[in-house]
């Protein structure tokens, strides 16, 4: 239940985002989602696409430093609240979250979370256990 | 308050050895050779190895000219010898030890008696006289004082004159402009781009330097350039000397230069000087380029024979018109090898190298690169990340970075910036690797 993430090391300067997108865009893949996270000097772009290995692949061959990261992806409703009811249960559970990011899918009205746990593992277990929608491949990716 | 006299008569530079006459001064020097070079063989291993290679005694020794058939000494004798090898005093005789930065993390250690000490002094104090110094005089030190010798070397060269010394070592610039001001300082000892520092942060202060007692600045410790002096010495008002010294032979006090500025004496009485061919190794004529060679003629606790110091320069072939006879070496600009000057203090870049490699377990791409702000010296170590370190985590790339700024802390002993690059960023050259870019002299 748990879906990879691609992330990429660049600087942080002008044109270094466009370079990446556009590399996979010419090869035909869809970035379903992405997040930056930035110090002064340089960040990282964290990519959900369908096609991973070939993302990295094509990555790699122009020289980006690229790793792959389990992560976990839960469906939410796209309303107030939505994200709270989710992470009351993170905090009862004491799951630990390395790092976040939420975008909305575009159909009937839900939105995801994708969540970095130190432990993905046993916070699928959990998660699932409580009844929270932890979302699978097929799922996130289904236009 | 009651004026007490002044008990001791005033160090005049005429009584030292920087007048005698060029015979005694010879038969002096000959004198000196020949015991250390005894000294040397008698009681450090290495020395009488390597003699005894060459087939050499201390007998052989029958003039100055014979020196040049000794072996020489090189830096990394010191570092293969560490700590204590090349010592030929025992340590109940030793009565201090400095050290500066190594090739591989390891410092060189040096060592001294009570007697080189005096001589240290000495040689210190007649450099604070060439540039014009005397008792009366208020030395503003703002050298490192610790291991690294130009705070100490400094600090007891210029008690020994008699003049006044505010130790106040390097470092926060306010404060020193507040001393300089509040206790009229007369002369300051720092290395030149930290003077030049000091000049930016008083006119943002609205400090005049020039209507201060100011009149001189002892500047060492690094290479720096006939523009900087004119530039210096416009801003300032203060005459800038350039001095000359290195741990392996004692510290500040090697040379100096004179009221002429115009060379740098060597106080060879002490510190005998040879110029060499940097490829063959042959002693070249006064006059001629080469690389700096210095016997140390008086130092008991670790003699050095014909050392070679990398510095790339001269012996001025005539007198100076101040009178002195010791011989002159044109200053300073350049090196025979890849050592780094930053802010004072020597670095390597095969320092860095073994600290990145250290924290990574494999050597990345990464380049040096020097600049000046504001007249000072800045570096900053550029790595590429590899797959290998990278994470999708930014603590991680941060831990990464502050623990990569620890170990080249740990190495050289200043701080130096790291940046994190992309893979492939750094320009890869055919041959040898372009480790070190240099941009200080560029505008």
């Amino acid at each position: 239940m748990k879906i990879k993430q691609v992330s990429i090391f660049i600087e942080n300067k002008a044109g270094t985002l466009s370079a990446p997108c556009k590399l996979l865009s010419d090869a035909g893949i869809n970035i379903v989602t992405l997040c930056l996270a930035d110090t002064n000097d340089f960040g990282i772009m964290r990519l959900i696409v369908k096609d991973w290995q070939k993302a990295k692949k094509l990555l790699e061959s122009k020289d980006y430093a690229v790793k792959i990261t389990d992560v976990v992806a839960i469906e939410v409703e796209d309303r107030p609240g939505g994200l709270a009811s989710i992470l009351s249960v993170l905090e009862k559970s004491k799951l630990n979250v390395e790092y976040m990011y939420a975008f909305t899918s575009g159909k009937n009205g839900r939105a995801v979370l994708v969540f970095c746990f130190e432990n993905p593992d046993e916070a699928v277990q959990i998660l699932s256990s409580k009844g929270i929608n932890v979302l699978g491949e097929t799922h996130i990716f289904q236009k | 308050m009651k004026k007490i006299k002044n008990q001791k008569p005033a160090f005049n530079p005429v009584s030292a050895s920087d007048f005698l006459p060029e015979d005694e001064l010879q038969d002096l020097q000959f004198d000196r050779l020949k015991k250390i070079v005894r000294r040397a063989y008698d009681c450090t291993e290495l020395y009488r190895k390597r003699m005894k290679d060459e087939k050499i005694i201390p007998e052989d020794l029958t003039s100055l000219q014979d020196l040049k058939n000794l072996p020489f000494t090189v830096k990394t004798d010191l570092r293969d010898t560490y700590p204590f090898g090349l010592f030929a005093s025992p340590m109940s005789e030793i009565v201090r030890l400095h050290a500066s930065s190594g090739t591989t993390g390891k410092p060189i250690v040096v060592a001294y008696t009570q007697e080189d000490l005096d001589v240290w002094s000495d040689s210190m104090m007649r450099t604070f006289a060439a540039c014009g110094l005397h008792s009366g005089d208020i030395i503003q030190n703002a050298y490192g004082h610790g291991l690294f010798t130009g705070g100490l070397g400094a600090h007891y060269g210029a008690e020994k004159l008699g003049a006044t010394v505010i130790p106040v070592s390097g470092g926060n610039t306010d404060r020193q402009l507040m001393l300089m001001q509040d206790f009229g300082s007369t002369a300051f000892c720092s290395t030149p781009s930290y003077f030049t520092f000091m000049i930016e942060r008083a006119a943002e202060l609205e400090i005049d330097i020039r209507k201060l007692p100011l009149k001189a600045g002892i500047f060492g410790a690094e290479p720096w350039t006939e523009e900087m002096r004119k530039h210096i010495e416009k801003a300032s008002g203060v005459k800038a000397y350039d001095i000359y010294g290195l741990s392996e032979i004692t510290g500040p006090g090697v040379g100096s230069e004179c009221e002429e500025q115009d060379g740098l004496h060597i106080f060879e009485d002490y510190f005998y000087p040879e110029i060499i061919d940097p490829k063959t190794g042959k002693v070249l004529p006064d006059g001629k380029e080469g690389e700096l060679v210095l016997t140390t003629l008086c130092k008991k606790a670790m003699p050095m024979i014909r050392y070679r110091t990398r510095d790339i320069t001269m012996i001025i072939p005539r007198r100076c018109r101040c009178g002195r006879t010791i011989r002159r070496i044109k200053r300073i600009n350049r090196r025979s090898d890849d050592m780094l000057i930053i802010r004072g203090v020597n670095i390597f870049p095969s320092q860095i190298e073994s600290a990145i490699l250290a924290v990574e377990g494999t050597l990345p791409h990464y380049q040096i690169v020097l600049s000046k702000e504001k007249g000072l010296d800045q570096i900053e170590v550029q790595v590429e990340v590899t797959e290998k370190v990278f994470s999708d985590r930014i603590g991680a790339l941060e831990q990464l970075q502050s623990k990569l700024m620890q170990a080249l802390e740990n190495v050289t002993s200043i701080r130096i910036g790291v940046r994190l690059v992309a893979h492939q960023t750094i320009k890869r050259s055919e041959g040898k690797a372009k480790r070190v870019i240099d941009m200080r002299n560029q505008n």
